[in-house]
């Protein structure tokens, strides 16, 4: 009846490490918290993010703390618990017509998540990151103190919860403001591109005139092809653009089975490239958007995770500085293809400036993200030889995508580690707070 | 729908009392956290309820609690025609073996602390005409089985009255739904073993609403468990001391 930490495996969506953890899981988030080294939402980060540093360090599991606790209707500001999902989010707002002002590619994430990995949309080269836009926080500390920070309370602590993995101190409540917009349809316009240098010119063009851009890109094509795929562009519709009706509710499916390891083979992964370019047989299309079709296209499968088989996989992603034109983005790709990578989806979009967040990953620059299958050797020597380019052209991982690279590389990427372990040794003399990935990257005591 | 719920921060309340505000109920909230409750009446109001949201303090182990708790409720709705009880104490059957004190705490909430407050509801409801009293129950008290020994009884005492309630009552308006959900994925069950068939809050509030809707007076949730307690009643005892079901 008491609050009881209960034995669970605990994956990132990667699938990949697997940790037999203590959850601790309540409505009661500040208690949960109190007990707990590390919180976890929706476990959508890939790698090893969101584990405990040990299997008898128990994690609160945030989840069912997901009231909303107080919205104007005036300003569009929301305060809610921090394991309330943007899911839920989408379902309560969007057809009063509010959205959140950041989203990522997937609506099965918390606040928490979304503060922890200052999560980027599509809009970041306008808007920047979800931390831009959160006005407040609740945290539950190391020392079990609870406090309020902003960007006029305790604001270190603030800039370093944004985008600082959950190892601040556990995020409770997040306050933010929701935008309103004109409908809750989405006026898309999508075109092929036949390669890299197109690709690159085209996302900064369509920069300046759109709100909402990305690009995907076929990490299997080679030579002139090399960096062909489609580029999505997005705003929200006019009223007298969109369908009357509020859009109905996506059926979802669900991947029944873990597939077997020869489903990502790479003729199948080719096929699934190649369909998914040739699809879009006009070079051309606009129109109406289901909201969820644009931002969340993947959650129309449930568990798409389970495709990748008993290894799992792992997403890597980066951003390069464009201080030379395309010439960082063609350098990555050719690295990635001469290093033995196959990727299953690729993703390319322009950053734009860099947020407050002290760890924040965005910054002005290209990112490329790509999906592959672990392999117990291969992978760590490919994310090794990307990581050196990375550190060569300037440029910086995501955390919350990350599982295999080495502290040594983390830290020739990231200057800003010295400020932000300053201020976790402020708040957490003794280290409590901390995950499976601080202890690989940051040298925390497992 | 005016509906006064006892036990709506949490688990399948939550789920239910979300669902009542999305379409536009009005709600009152009863609990034992005053505190915890204002915050549900919030997050209820932002999904939908009209605001605002009320709250008044009651607990199932506290009796003098609940006609205080209605009268408020009928004073903030002006009467109200639905009261839900999802309230309740959970532990395993281990806790309360071991434990004689947590033993009386958890069979005086769930059957004599819930029954006598079905007993204050009950005749304010039938002194405006009828109106709907649901009730959280359980398919532990369907059979006398080797993990839900005490938490059972206490639940199969109190799907008997409830029964005993509708065929009274039903004439004259009282519309009694007794809920008997099996194995639901709650902050309750959090660490439990899910069995086949172990359901979602959202998905059992959305049963249990049309249940309300319609007055049945018995609902298995998920739908499945319908048919597993059915087999299990009908096994024969020497199987039953063999099962750890």
């Amino acid at each position: 009846m008491t609050l009881q930490p209960h034995r669970s495996k605990l994956t990132g969506w990667g699938r990949f490490p697997v940790v037999d953890g203590l959850v601790l899981k309540s409505e009661n988030l500040p208690a949960a918290a109190e007990r707990a080294t590390l919180s976890r939402g929706l476990g959508r980060s890939y790698g090893d993010s969101s584990l405990p540093a040990g299997a008898d360090l128990p994690v609160a599991d945030a989840t069912l703390a997901d009231r909303l606790l107080g919205f104007d209707p005036a300003s569009g500001m929301l305060r809610a618990e921090a394991g309330a999902s943007l899911f839920e989010l989408n379902r309560v707002f969007l057809r009063r017509g509010w959205f959140v002002p950041v989203s990522p590619g997937t609506q099965f994430v918390t606040l928490g998540g979304m503060t922890a990995s200052d999560v980027h949309g599509k809009n970041h080269h306008v808007d920047g990151c979800f931390g831009e836009h959160v006005r407040g926080l609740k945290l539950r500390l190391a020392d079990g103190r609870i406090v309020e920070c902003s960007d006029t309370c305790e604001p270190e602590l603030f800039r370093a919860t944004i985008g600082g993995m959950g190892l601040t101190g556990h995020v409770l409540e997040v306050e933010f403001p929701m935008r309103p917009i004109p409908s809750p349809w989405i006026w898309g316009e999508s075109r092929r591109i036949e390669d890299l240098d197109l690709m690159v010119a085209g996302l900064k063009e369509a920069a300046r005139e759109w709100p909402m851009t990305v690009g995907w890109i076929d990490c299997l094509a080679r030579g002139a092809k090399l960096g062909r795929g489609i580029l999505m562009k997005g705003r929200w519709a006019r009223p007298d653009e969109a369908p009357e009706k509020p859009p109905p509710r996506k059926r979802r499916f669900r991947v029944p089975i873990q597939f077997p390891g020869i489903a990502l083979c790479k003729p199948n992964m080719k096929a699934f490239n190649l369909a998914y370019y040739w699809k879009h047989i006009q070079r051309v299309r606009r129109g109406i958007l289901h909201p969820d079709a644009f931002f969340y296209p993947l959650d129309a499968l449930d568990d798409w995770n389970l495709i990748y088989g008993r290894r799992g996989f792992t997403q890597y992603q980066c951003v390069l500085p464009h201080a030379d034109g395309n010439g960082p983005a063609r350098r990555f790709l050719e690295r990635f293809v001469s290093a033995g990578g196959m990727g299953f989806l690729c993703v390319i979009k322009d950053f734009g400036a860099e947020g407050k967040g002290m760890l924040s990953f965005p910054r002005p620059g290209m990112s490329i993200a790509m999906d592959f299958p672990i392999h117990p050797t291969k992978t760590p020597t490919l994310v090794d030889r990307l990581n050196e380019l990375v550190i060569a052209e300037g440029g910086r991982i995501y955390l919350t995508k990350d599982t295999f690279t080495r502290p040594e590389h983390f830290r020739a990427m990231e200057p800003r580690l010295e400020a932000f372990n300053a201020v976790r040794r402020r708040w957490d003399p003794e280290v409590r707070i901390r995950s499976a990935q601080s202890v690989r990257l940051l040298g925390d005591p497992a | 729908m005016k509906a006064v719920l006892f036990g709506a921060s949490k688990g399948m309340g939550r789920a239910l009392a979300r669902l009542m505000a999305a379409r536009g109920d009005r709600l009152f909230l009863i609990g034992r956290a005053t505190d915890d409750l204002e915050r549900s009446a919030r997050d209820l109001e932002i999904r939908g309820a009209p605001a605002p949201v009320k709250t008044a303090y009651c607990d199932l182990l506290a009796p003098e609690s609940f006609a205080p708790a209605l009268d408020q409720a009928e004073r903030e709705l002006q009467g109200f025609d639905t009261v839900v009880v999802t309230a309740g104490l959970f532990a395993t059957q281990e806790e309360l073996e071991n434990d004689p004190q947590l033993a009386a705490r958890v069979l005086a909430a769930d059957f004599t602390g819930t029954v006598l407050f079905c007993e204050e509801a009950r005749k304010r409801l039938l002194a405006v005409g009828g109106g709907t009293l649901c009730v959280f129950s359980s398919v532990a008290g369907e059979r006398g089985r080797k993990p839900v020994i005490l938490y059972g009884a206490a639940k199969a005492g109190l799907s008997q009255y409830l029964e005993g309630l509708d065929h009274k009552f039903r004439a004259r308006g009282l519309r009694t739904v007794c809920v008997k959900p099996g194995f639901v994925k709650t902050g309750m069950t959090a660490g439990l073993k899910p069995p086949p068939f172990a359901g979602q809050p959202e998905a059992v509030a959305r049963r249990v609403l049309r249940a309300i809707d319609r007055g049945r007076p018995e609902v298995y949730t998920p739908a499945a468990w319908r048919g597993v307690m059915c087999i299990i009643r009908n096994l024969p005892r020497f199987i039953m001391r063999k099962i750890e079901f």
